[in-house]
């Protein structure tokens, strides 16, 4: 009875068409990239919050991305630094032997960047995905540590100058910018979404609800699994080009087994699955350091007794599966239910307390 | 005969070594065995066993005994408060929240070590100043002896505990099926603290043990040495004791080897390269319990 008054309503209610949704969204995003870029390029904003919002342009591709494989595809792999570092040494390599000028060769960096990432998530993909849960974190993780080995020693075995080794990659081109870090952001971010919204997401979506039921339905499992795993692979290879411009030094041990953890806790912290949760946190967690270096000693302490707390009291993560849409807003806005949503959400919240209690 | 000795001293500096990891792979293997969690945090344990050893031998001058108890109750208490505060309340959260509430308190005690002790390594002071054992052409140092005796003791005492007593029956049972266990009247709570206990237990023995191998204690010390165990734990059979043991002396030899092969930069590539095809051939590990999969 309910469900047939609800389609009544729905046949009267304001629908914004998709086409609109994109448009409305892209201007929003450029209108936010220029306001931004003007206020920091004006130095109205000092000039270290320019270093930090690149870095977080940064590491919110990089949660985004491993959402695609912790979130959506409901994998666990502890080895996302891993193709973060061969994205940033593919690209600082490519950067530092071109003679492209360096305004068209950075983007053609991270694309070099993606690719490469990407095709190492191929191949570590088919093997590691045959695994589950633990296993596969744990065959992920060491998959992440060889990468970094490798990139260290590689050069004593072949006798290139490739890596430069423990000393490190030096003088590449600092060629990222608050804008094309965002830029980047933003392409990341549209490209998952429209992926996750297609036929080929929902297949994903549909193994990590259930791989068996998945099958059954004719989803070819093995294929998708690799996309997905690839795919968050060649994003964060493109976080590993920004970064690469950004420090303009690269060195195998910024990209050991600590931080494909701190990409995890993003993702865990703001909720997985959540696209807006994983920015959220990859913006507050690596903002509130940044800005917190007056308590330069205590800051980690409380970040780790802020991690444990809210494991223990939202285990979900702050935002769970809820994912931001402006589409909705607009709709829920010019059908004048906005207020009735959220009585109905009070409500049903408070049901579902009941529940547990 | 020159490179035999060369193979058997590096056999003699791989049992050591690798009986180090197999304790600290007891640990991981059995918190895992018992409720399903990685624990990382293990590995930070033995750092604060470290820093324990450094206070009472280098700060207040006692005897490296009463230095090995302290580790021992030290890791202990520290395990079982962790295990209360931290892992207690998530018994029925998804387990992804386990493992990042683990990263959490690893986190936790390398930036708590950093800030009391510092970042700089602590040195401490040698334990035994004994004279190697010469067995033919080999001379075995003090040092190796001692921590293959003394972790040998530590898995017989073990094997006792889990095979022998009430407890360790408890523990057996609670790992086949937990709430099987409760239905026959097995307090599960206490015996998952018990777990927790016996594996810190073993961790303290473990940071003694690498104190004497590298007489140094620094806030992130664990991290790596916990990797490794952790290698040592899923390739002799995540959960099973035998399998922790024989994986920790493999993980211990084969290091010691490349090693003397002249590649010890390739040491931690072989090491998780060995984890890898362990992974694709037999993913259970050498002696795991082969898993089911139910629809």
């Amino acid at each position: 009875m309910d469900n047939r008054a609800n389609n009544k309503a729905n046949k009267k209610r304001f629908e914004l068409p998709v086409w609109a949704a994109y448009i409305i969204n892209l201007g929003l995003f450029i209108a936010f990239i220029s306001l931004f870029g003007v206020l920091l390029s004006s130095g109205a904003l000092p000039g270290f919050i320019t270093k930090v919002a690149m870095l977080i342009g940064i590491q919110v591709i990089l949660a985004v991305s491993l959402n695609v494989s912790t979130g959506y595809l409901g994998q666990l792999p502890l080895g996302h630094a891993g193709f973060m570092a061969v994205g940033a040494y593919a690209s600082a390599i490519f950067m530092t032997h071109t003679s492209i000028p360096a305004g068209i060769a950075f983007p053609i960096g991270i694309v070099i960047a993606a690719a490469v990432a990407g095709l190492f998530g191929v191949l570590i993909g088919i093997p590691a995905l045959r695994l589950k849960g633990d296993y596969l974190a744990i065959i992920t993780l060491g998959f992440g540590e060889i990468i970094r080995v490798v990139l260290l020693n590689i050069d004593s075995v072949l006798g290139f100058k490739l890596t430069n080794g423990a000393a490190g990659l030096q003088n590449i081109p600092k060629t990222t910018t608050f804008v094309n870090a965002w830029l980047m952001v933003g392409l990341t971010c549209f490209l998952i979404h429209t992926f996750i919204k297609s036929r080929h997401g929902r297949a994903v979506l549909s193994i990590r609800e259930n791989e068996i039921a998945a099958e059954a339905c004719g989803i070819n499992i093995t294929y998708y699994k690799t996309l997905a795993f690839s795919m968050s692979a060649a994003f964060a290879g493109a976080a590993g080009a920004l970064y690469a411009g950004y420090l303009g030094i690269l060195n195998p041990s910024s990209f050991g087994f600590m931080k494909s953890i701190e990409i995890l806790v993003m993702v865990v912290l703001g909720g997985m699955g959540s696209m807006v949760g994983s920015i959220a946190a990859a913006i507050a967690l690596t903002a509130a350091p940044e800005l917190l270096r007056a308590f330069d000693n205590y800051r980690m302490i409380a970040y780790s007794l802020l991690l444990i707390a809210t494991m223990i009291f939202k285990p979900s993560g702050l935002m769970g599966r809820y994912d931001f849409s402006m589409k909705r807003i607009i709709e829920n806005a010019i059908n004048g239910d906005i207020f009735r949503r959220i009585r109905k959400s009070r409500a049903f919240d408070k049901a579902e307390g009941e529940g547990e209690a | 005969m020159s490179l035999l000795t060369t193979i058997l001293k590096q056999l003699i500096n791989g049992l050591q070594s690798g009986s180090i990891y197999a304790l600290v792979a007891l640990g991981y293997s059995m918190v895992y065995g018992i409720i399903m969690l990685l624990n990382f945090a293990h590995g930070d344990i033995i750092m604060v066993g470290a820093y324990i050893v450094w206070l009472m031998m280098a700060r207040f001058a006692l005897n490296p005994i009463i230095a090995l108890l302290a580790a021992i109750v030290g890791c202990t208490a520290l395990g079982v408060v962790i295990e209360k505060a931290a892992y207690k309340p998530l018994r029925s959260s998804p387990r992804i929240s386990l493992l990042i509430t683990a990263i959490g308190i690893s986190y936790f005690l390398e930036n708590a070590a950093q800030l009391i002790f510092g970042a700089n390594a602590r040195v401490i002071p040698p334990f035994i100043n004994a004279e190697p054992i010469t067995v033919g052409a080999v001379s075995i140092p003090a040092e190796a002896a001692v921590t293959l005796a003394a972790a040998g003791i530590a898995m017989v005492l073990l094997n006792v505990l889990v095979k022998k007593t009430k407890m360790g029956k408890a523990m057996r049972a609670v790992s086949e099926d937990a709430g099987a266990a409760q239905l026959m009247g097995i307090n599960i709570n206490n015996t998952i603290s018990f777990t927790f206990a016996v594996g810190s237990a073993l961790a303290g023995i473990g940071s003694v043990l690498y104190c004497c191998a590298y007489p140094k204690a620094t806030p992130t010390m664990g991290s790596m040495l916990g990797l490794k165990a952790f290698v040592a734990a899923v390739l002799g059979g995540i959960g099973s004791i035998p399998g922790a043991m024989a994986g920790g002396f493999a993980i211990g030899i084969a290091e010691a080897l490349v090693s003397s092969a002249g590649l010890s930069e390739w040491k931690d590539g072989v090491v998780f390269a060995i984890l890898i095809i362990v992974l694709l051939v037999k993913p259970t590990g050498l002696m795991g319990r082969p898993m089911t999969e139910k629809v």
